[in-house]
C-alpha cells in the first residue's frame, strides 16, 4: 500500500472543561484554575489548529454539569460551571485563521432568531469558519431555569409517554434549525447595494420574510444580520438513536454517532441513510463522524494505566456513550482507518485529559495519519464548508437568473 | 469655593443603523465586516476611551408596509461581536444593548457573565425594553407585553439577573488537585426567584466574573425610565446633548439618587453626541452643512415627512414645496420598528409650523428636513470642540459623552488624533488607563 492510497479522513476534537474524564482536572497539565479565562480556550484551539484539525466543538448546556443525565447533583469533586460556548468561540475567532469553530446551543429554551444571528455573526468575525452543534434538553431542572415549561420526570426511554415527549423535543429542534437556515437565507448575498443615485442602501426585493409557522413557534424575519459568508454554516448534532438520526437526516450537515465497533457503525450508517431518503435529502451531503474518547500515550499499556489511575481518583470506572480508546497513536490510526472503511467520513475525538491527549492527537496521531496519506498536510480551504468539501449553497429565496 | 475639575468620560458609539450614519460617502466602509469593528475599537482604545457602545434592533424597520431601505440596514449580533472584540482590545469597555423583553434572565445573565470573564471585566449592559407586537413576530412569545408593564418586567428582569450574578460569591472554585475538591460549596449558584414576570429556580452555572456584574446602562427618557435609572443603573445613555437640556436632565436625575440611597457619583450621565470636526471653525461649519445634506437625501426627506404626515408622499418632489394636505391622524402609523414616530405628538400642528417655516425661508421639502433636523452637538476646530466638551462637563450638563461619528469605521480617527490630546493637556482626560475593568475606568464601586 502506498502512502497516497488512503482516503483522507476528517478530524475534530470536542472541548469540554479540562477533558472528558471526570478526574481530568486533577492532572498536573490540566490548568483547572484557568477554565474561565480566554487564554485557556485560546491555547486549546491554537493547539488544535496547529494540528490542522477540521474543527473544534465546544460543549454547553443551560445548567451545571452533572453526573446524572437528567438531574443536577451535589458533587464537589468534579468541574462545575462553564462559559457560554458561542461567545467563547467568538472570543477565539480573531486569534485563529483556519480551524472551524462549532459551539453547542440548546434549542429547547432558546430563540432561533437570536442564535441565527449569533452564528451568522460568528461566521462574519471568523471569515467563514462557524458551525453550530444543536442539542435538546429534557432536564426538568434546566426547564425550571426558564420557568416557561414544566417537563415530566423521565421514567425510562422505553416508556411511551417519555418517547412522545422526547419525539416532540426533536421535532421542535428540527423546526428550530429550519428557522435558523431560513433566516440565514433571508438576505441574498448581494442585497446590500449602496446605490447613491436612488438613495437606496439595500435592494429590499432581495430581503425575504421567512414566515415560518410551526407547532412550537412562528418567526417572521428577515434576519437583522446579512447572510453569513458561508451562506449556511454547517449544522451538527450528536445522535444515539432513531429520533436524533431523523433530525440529522432532515436538517444536519454533520452527525456525530457512537458505534463501538465497525459492525455497529455500518448499521448506524444504514439507518441514517434510510432516514435521509425518507426526508428527501438522499443526494445532499451528510457527513457522519464517530465520536471516540481517547487516552493516548506513546508506549503500549501506558494509556490504559493512566485511565486506571484517573478512575481510581474518580472512585469509579469511566463510562461513556462513545467508545473509550486507550493506546498509542498508531493503534488509534489503525482503528480510525478500519472505521473509515464502513463509510464514516471523519471522527470527533474527545480527549480524556485535554492538556495531555489533545497534544497527543495533534503531535502524535496527526503525523501518523499524514505518514499514511490519510490526513491533510496543510489547510486546503479557508472556510469550514470548504474543509468539509461542501459547496457554497444556493439561496433558497433567490430567483434563478 | 472652586471644586476640582471633573474628569471627562468618553465613549464611542459604532455608527451602524442610525439615520446619522452617512453610507454614501466614498470613505464609508462595511457595518458588518469584523475589520470595521476592529478599526473602530482600536481607535477608541488608542484614545483611552472608557468604552465602545453597540445599539440593537430586533426587527428591520418598515414604512408603508415595506422594509425601510434608505438608511444602513443590517447589523451583527451584539454579544458575539463584543466577545470577538475582547480578543483585539485590552482595556476598552464593551457595552451592548440587550432587550429585556425578548430574552430570558438565565440566558442573558450567563452571556454577560461569560463576556465579563472573556474580557477580563470589561462588559456593560444597556438595558432596553420594548413591547411591540411587530418586533415580537420574530420571537417565540410574540408581542406579549402590555406597554405599561414594560418597565415592571425590565426591573424584575434586571433584579433577577442580579440574583443570578450574585449566586456565586467568588470564592467557590477551589480546584485543589491534591484533595480533589473542585468547588467549595455543593450549592454554588443556587437561586430561586418567584415574581410577577419570572418564576424560576435552580443553579446558575457561570462562576462570578471579574466585575461581579456588568456595568448597567439605561437609555429611556420617560419618567419611569429616569426612576429606573436612578434606582438601578450605573450610567445613562441620554439624548440631551445641548447645554440647557443637558443641565436640566442632569439635575433632575441626580436629584433622584438620594431617595434610592445612592450618591451623585454612583450614576454617570453620558449623552449621545454627534460632531463635525475640521481644522478651523469655519471649515467645520461648512462640513456640518455638508454632512446634513449627505444624511438627508431627497428620498430620505420624503420618508421623513411621512413620519409626520402619516401618508404616502412618494409623489412629491423633494426639491418642491411641502404638501398642503394635512397629516392623517386617524390611521395606524405607517412607520414601524423605530422610536422616532413617537416624537411628533401633534402632527397637524407640526405640519402647520413646518409649512410656515418653509414659506418664510423659501425652503424645499429637503431644505426643511435638513434645517429642522438636529445640528451636530459639537461643531468646530479641535480647540473649539475640546473647550466646548470640557465646558459642558464642568457645567454639569453631562459627565461625558458617547460620541456618534457619521462614518464607519474611520469617523473617530480625527477626534482621537486631534481632540483627545487637547483634553489630556488640560488635565481633564486620562493619558492612560489606570485600571483594567470598565468599573475602574468609570470610577464605579465593585458590587458586593
Amino acid at each position: 500500500m502506498t502512502a497516497t492510497s488512503a482516503t483522507p479522513l476528517r478530524l475534530a476534537v470536542a472541548l469540554d472543561g479540562t477533558g472528558w474524564h471526570p478526574a481530568s482536572w486533577r492532572e498536573p497539565v490540566a490548568r483547572p484554575r484557568d477554565l474561565f479565562t480566554a487564554r485557556y480556550w485560546a491555547d486549546l484551539v491554537t493547539e488544535a489548529e496547529n494540528g490542522l484539525l477540521d474543527f473544534v466543538t465546544l460543549e454547553d448546556g443551560l445548567g451545571p454539569q452533572s453526573s446524572h443525565v437528567l438531574a443536577p447533583d451535589d458533587r464537589t469533586d468534579q468541574v462545575r460551571g462553564r462559559l457560554d460556548a458561542v461567545l467563547t468561540a467568538a472570543r477565539i475567532a480573531p486569534l485563529t485563521r483556519h480551524i472551524g469553530l462549532v459551539p453547542t446551543a440548546v434549542v429547547t429554551h432558546t430563540e432561533p432568531f437570536h442564535l441565527s444571528k449569533a452564528i451568522a455573526t460568528l461566521d462574519h468575525v471568523s471569515g467563514g469558519r462557524a458551525g453550530i452543534r444543536v442539542r435538546i434538553s429534557a432536564r426538568p431542572d434546566e426547564a425550571a431555569h426558564f420557568g416557561r415549561r414544566t417537563f415530566p420526570r423521565i421514567k425510562g426511554y422505553d416508556d411511551p409517554d417519555t418517547l412522545d415527549f422526547v419525539a416532540d423535543l426533536f421535532d421542535e429542534a428540527a423546526d428550530w434549525v429550519e428557522v435558523l437556515r431560513r433566516l440565514w437565507d433571508s438576505w441574498e448575498d448581494d442585497a446590500e447595494i449602496r446605490d447613491v443615485a436612488t438613495g437606496r442602501f439595500i435592494d429590499r426585493d432581495k430581503l425575504h420574510y421567512i414566515d415560518f409557522e410551526g407547532r412550537h413557534f412562528s418567526v417572521k424575519g428577515p434576519s437583522i444580520t446579512p447572510r453569513p459568508p458561508q451562506g449556511q454554516p454547517p449544522v451538527t448534532a450528536l445522535a444515539h438513536g432513531t429520533l436524533p438520526y431523523r433530525l440529522l437526516a432532515r436538517q444536519a450537515d454533520i452527525g456525530f454517532v457512537t458505534p463501538h465497533d465497525a459492525g455497529r457503525a455500518r448499521a448506524v450508517l444504514t439507518e441514517i441513510r434510510a432516514e435521509q431518503r425518507a426526508a428527501g435529502r438522499a443526494h445532499e451531503p451528510l457527513h457522519v463522524f464517530a465520536d471516540l474518547v481517547v487516552f493516548l500515550d506513546d508506549t503500549p499499556g501506558a494509556a490504559a494505566d493512566r485511565k486506571e489511575r484517573l478512575d481510581a481518583l474518580a472512585g469509579e470506572p469511566y463510562e461513556s456513550d462513545a467508545l473509550v480508546f486507550t493506546g498509542t497513536p498508531a493503534e488509534l490510526a489503525d482503528l480510525l482507518q478500519e472505521f473509515q472503511r464502513t463509510g464514516l467520513t471523519g471522527f470527533r475525538l474527545r480527549p480524556a485529559v485535554l492538556g495531555h491527549d489533545l497534544p497527543a492527537v495533534t503531535r502524535g496521531l496527526v503525523p501518523e495519519l499524514q505518514r499514511r496519506g490519510a490526513f491533510r498536510t496543510a489547510y486546503e480551504a479557508s472556510t469550514l464548508r470548504g474543509l468539509l468539501g461542501l459547496a457554497h449553497p444556493a439561496n433558497r429565496y433567490a430567483r434563478a437568473v | 469655593m472652586t471644586r476640582p475639575q471633573k474628569q471627562i468620560r468618553l465613549a464611542a458609539h459604532f455608527p451602524g443603523v442610525n439615520n446619522t450614519t452617512v453610507w454614501s460617502d466614498p470613505r464609508a466602509g462595511s457595518q458588518i465586516e469584523f475589520s470595521s469593528f476592529v478599526h473602530f475599537a482600536r481607535t477608541a482604545e488608542r484614545a483611552k476611551f472608557d468604552f465602545l457602545f453597540l445599539a440593537e434592533g430586533l426587527r428591520l424597520r418598515e414604512q408603508g408596509g415595506k422594509i425601510y431601505d434608505l438608511d444602513v440596514v443590517g447589523r451583527p449580533d451584539t454579544f458575539t461581536v463584543l466577545a470577538a472584540l475582547a480578543a483585539v482590545t485590552d482595556r476598552l469597555g464593551l457595552t451592548g444593548t440587550i432587550n429585556s423583553t425578548f430574552n430570558e434572565p438565565y440566558e442573558v445573565a450567563r452571556q454577560f457573565a461569560t463576556l465579563d470573564h472573556l474580557s477580563g471585566g470589561r462588559s456593560a449592559w444597556n438595558v432596553v425594553t420594548s413591547w411591540d407586537a411587530f418586533t415580537g413576530e420574530n420571537f417565540r412569545r410574540g408581542g406579549f407585553l402590555p406597554q405599561e408593564e414594560r418597565y415592571s418586567r425590565a426591573k424584575e428582569f434586571l433584579a433577577t439577573a442580579h440574583e443570578l450574578f450574585d449566586s456565586w460569591k467568588g470564592d467557590e472554585i477551589v480546584a485543589d488537585q491534591d484533595s480533589g475538591t473542585f468547588i467549595g460549596r455543593p450549592d454554588a449558584g443556587a437561586f430561586a426567584h418567584h415574581g410577577q414576570h419570572f418564576d424560576i429556580q435552580g443553579r446558575f452555572d457561570v462562576p462570578r466574573s471579574p466585575q461581579g456584574r456588568p456595568v448597567i446602562f439605561q437609555a429611556g427618557d420617560s419618567e419611569e425610565g429616569r426612576e429606573f435609572a436612578a434606582a438601578e443603573a450605573d450610567a445613562i445613555f441620554s439624548r440631551h446633548g445641548t447645554l440647557e437640556a443637558g443641565q436640566a436632565f442632569y439635575r433632575d436625575v441626580k436629584s433622584r439618587l438620594a431617595r434610592h440611597g445612592r450618591r451623585p457619583e454612583d450614576l454617570r450621565i453620558l449623552p449621545a453626541a454627534t460632531f463635525a470636526l475640521a481644522d478651523t471653525d469655519a471649515e467645520a461649519e461648512e462640513l456640518a452643512r455638508e454632512i446634513r445634506r449627505q444624511q438627508v437625501s431627497g428620498a430620505t426627506a420624503i420618508r421623513h415627512l411621512e413620519f409626520v404626515w402619516n401618508r404616502d408622499l412618494s409623489a412629491y418632489d423633494p426639491d418642491g414645496p411641502l404638501p398642503d394636505i394635512d397629516p392623517d391622524v386617524e390611521s395606524e402609523h405607517l412607520a414601524r420598528g423605530r422610536a422616532q414616530v413617537h416624537m411628533y405628538r401633534d402632527p397637524i400642528a407640526t405640519a402647520r409650523e413646518w409649512r410656515e417655516l418653509a414659506e418664510a425661508n423659501n425652503w424645499s421639502i429637503r431644505d426643511l428636513v435638513i434645517n429642522t433636523g438636529n445640528r451636530q452637538n459639537f461643531v468646530g476646530s479641535p480647540e473649539t470642540i475640546a473647550k466646548t466638551i470640557d465646558a459642558y462637563v464642568q457645567a454639569d450638563a453631562a459627565d461625558g459623552f458617547i460620541l456618534v461619528p457619521h462614518i464607519t469605521p474611520g469617523g473617530l480617527d480625527g477626534f482621537a488624533d486631534k481632540v483627545v490630546p487637547l483634553l489630556q493637556e488640560q488635565g481633564v482626560f486620562r493619558t492612560d488607563y489606570e485600571g483594567t475593568t470598565l468599573r475602574d475606568h468609570l470610577g464605579l464601586n465593585r458590587p458586593a
